[in-house]
């Protein structure tokens, strides 16, 4: 019935924000300062700032990008916000016409997952890791509003639930090019997914590494380390990090980060056993390594009070 | 804000939550309720509810009460109360003052509970929902208040999601541990820290899959005993963290064990002994 059928043909973007066009949006252009890098053939990654997401940055704090097969395009990580999302979805057309098919949420937090509205037009395959459903279920919408608080309800986007499960390792085929998935246990959060790009040879562990930037504790700190303990014995080599400079060496820029987590491991379990505090455990612990990250005032605090969470409980 | 009645004070989350539905009265900034003279009403109409009309007044030798300024984890912002200054307490209130369920600490101590005027003090860890003053209070045996006051910089710790599904947060629930600090000899005081596992839902996480509340279940009674005499019994609300850890001083009886009762909304009930460590040189 053809009125029927009008109604039914409101797009999906329509359909989450009541027809708005995104592209005027005032301060959707201000996410265009940055710049994407083809720091591997067809692979093309834009750096985030190392700072909190801000109405300036957009959200734009990780490191993004996409990787381009024959047939199809595979979206690393989609940004930290929608104005984030839209402004990678115009570079991609900028490099190619090729589908959009498919969008990684490499795991639950915010500066990962809100970009994911602005591909929702593309239908791609949403991918994430088996726990990402039920983790966004329970903060999705809790992030969702304090982002609003940050950047304003235009700039956020919806939270977008993931359409492929990724429960142990996975290949998804671009055309000649393979990008094989693989789901962690609890680490950095328990919805950590990592990619490896065949053609390249080229890492991208997301927020499983951190380079520079402190690393945020969410899931479990004795699994954390030794997800990157078995990591480090596989041999891989050139790595995006989820924050950080776009390419690293793998080995050096793990050692880093399992440095932090042995020492903040270390002291929190000390202080357990004398039967401490929380209290005293965030002053005293990891304060060797002040000078080694930015934004470590930010979040040391809270990984030490994460740490002791769990560790008291072992 | 009018009188609260206490049963509502204590337990009041969603008579709080409809309430907050209903638009504030145009506000000049003299009387916004974010000023120290809004704080300080909204304290004494809440003082007046959960102590019949008494007022307490501060007095940091008896009662000194430890709060971080600015939480780093609003769902687990730690608080120390050190009561003494040779007065005898008989209870202890700990208040947040905005928080949805303002009471979420009452504890009455026994007599291995009592430290008779010795420093005494008592740890635990809360969810703050906003900004708000902490309030903790203590009764003296004539009836008299005496109480402390700081305020925390923390939100959104009522409904901040759980860490995991809801199924993981409730696995293991009610399994305990009973930490003690040092030689416990009968007679001498001596410092536990309990641990007990439980999400303590407070009604306020939501999952976006169903759109529903997690429905709220969680602690509202701990009984700890020694050999039979009562060290505390606490009265909580769902102000409480996740997995509660409370830390208490007690005075040792000759034989033991200490004996902790757990209630929860639910009628979740569980108890364990746990044997005074045996001395060791």
């Amino acid at each position: 019935m053809p009125l029927a059928r009008g109604v039914g043909r409101l797009t999906r973007r329509e359909a989450f924000f009541g027809g708005a066009c995104l592209c005027c949006l005032p301060s959707l252009a201000r996410a265009e300062n940055f710049a994407i890098e083809e720091i591997a053939p067809a692979v093309f990654m834009r750096r985030g700032v190392n700072r909190e997401a801000s109405p300036e940055n957009l959200d734009a704090i990780a490191n993004i990008g996409f990787i381009v097969g024959d047939d199809a395009v595979l979206v690393t990580e989609s940004g930290g916000s929608l104005a984030d999302g839209v402004w990678l979805r115009k570079v991609i057309r900028e490099k190619t016409a090729k589908p959009i098919k498919y969008v990684v949420l490499s795991h639950v937090h915010p500066d990962h997952v809100f970009g994911a509205g602005a591909f929702l037009d593309d239908a791609p395959t949403y991918v994430g890791h088996a726990k990402l459903g039920p983790a966004l279920a329970a903060r999705g919408d809790y992030y969702r509003r304090r982002l609003i608080d940050v950047l304003g309800e235009a700039n956020v986007g919806p939270v977008v639930m993931p359409t492929k499960i990724v429960a142990a390792r996975e290949e998804i085929d671009l055309g000649g090019r393979i990008v094989a998935l693989q789901a962690h246990k609890p680490a950095h959060t328990t919805s950590d997914l990592s990619m490896f790009d065949r053609a390249s040879g080229l890492f991208l562990p997301a927020d499983l590494l951190f380079v520079g930037r402190i690393p945020s504790l969410d899931g479990s700190l004795t699994g954390w380390i030794a997800e990157l303990e078995a990591l480090r014995a596989q041999g891989l080599g050139k790595t995006v990090p989820g924050h950080g400079p776009l390419t690293v060496d793998f080995p050096s820029a793990c050692e880093k980060l399992l440095r932090y987590l042995k020492i903040l491991r270390d002291g929190v379990r000390a202080e357990i056993d004398r039967n401490g505090t929380i209290e005293r455990a965030i002053e005293t612990v990891a304060l060797s390594e002040k000078d080694r990250w930015t934004l470590f005032d930010d979040y040391n605090r809270r990984n030490i009070t994460e740490a002791y969470r769990e560790l008291e409980w072992q | 804000m009018k009188m609260i009645p206490r049963r509502i004070a204590v337990l009041g989350f969603l008579v709080a939550s409809l309430a907050a539905g209903t638009p504030a009265i145009a506000e000049t900034p003299d009387s916004s309720p974010d000023s120290p003279a809004a704080r300080e009403a909204r304290w004494r109409d809440l003082e007046k509810s959960v102590f019949d009309g008494r007022t307490a007044t501060p007095d940091r030798k008896i009662i000194a009460l430890e709060a971080p300024t600015r939480a780093e984890d609003a769902s687990l912002v730690p608080m120390t109360i050190t009561l003494g200054g040779g007065e005898r307490i008989k209870e202890l209130y700990l208040i947040i003052d905005d928080n949805p369920a303002p009471v979420a600490a009452h504890f009455t101590f026994g007599p291995a509970g009592d430290s008779q005027g010795l420093p005494h003090i008592v740890k635990l860890r809360v969810r703050v929902n906003s900004y708000t003053n902490v309030h903790s209070v203590a009764v003296l045996p004539d009836g008299h208040l005496v109480e402390d006051v700081k305020f925390v910089k923390a939100s959104g710790g009522c409904s901040a999601p759980m860490g995991e599904s809801d199924e993981e947060a409730t696995r293991g629930m009610g399994e305990m541990r009973l930490k003690f600090s040092g030689v416990v000899a009968p007679g001498a005081p001596a410092e536990a820290t309990l641990m007990v596992k439980h999400p303590n839902f407070n009604g306020m996480q939501m999952n976006q899959l169903t759109r529903v509340f997690t429905p709220a279940r969680f602690i509202d009674r701990i009984t700890v005993k020694d050999g039979g005499a009562l060290v505390f019994d606490l009265e909580a609300s769902l102000s409480l963290a996740t997995n509660p850890v409370l830390s208490f001083d007690f005075i040792p009886q000759p034989a033991g064990p200490v004996t902790v009762e757990v209630h929860d909304t639910d009628g979740g009930h569980w108890r364990q002994d746990f044997a005074h460590p045996s001395a060791t040189n």
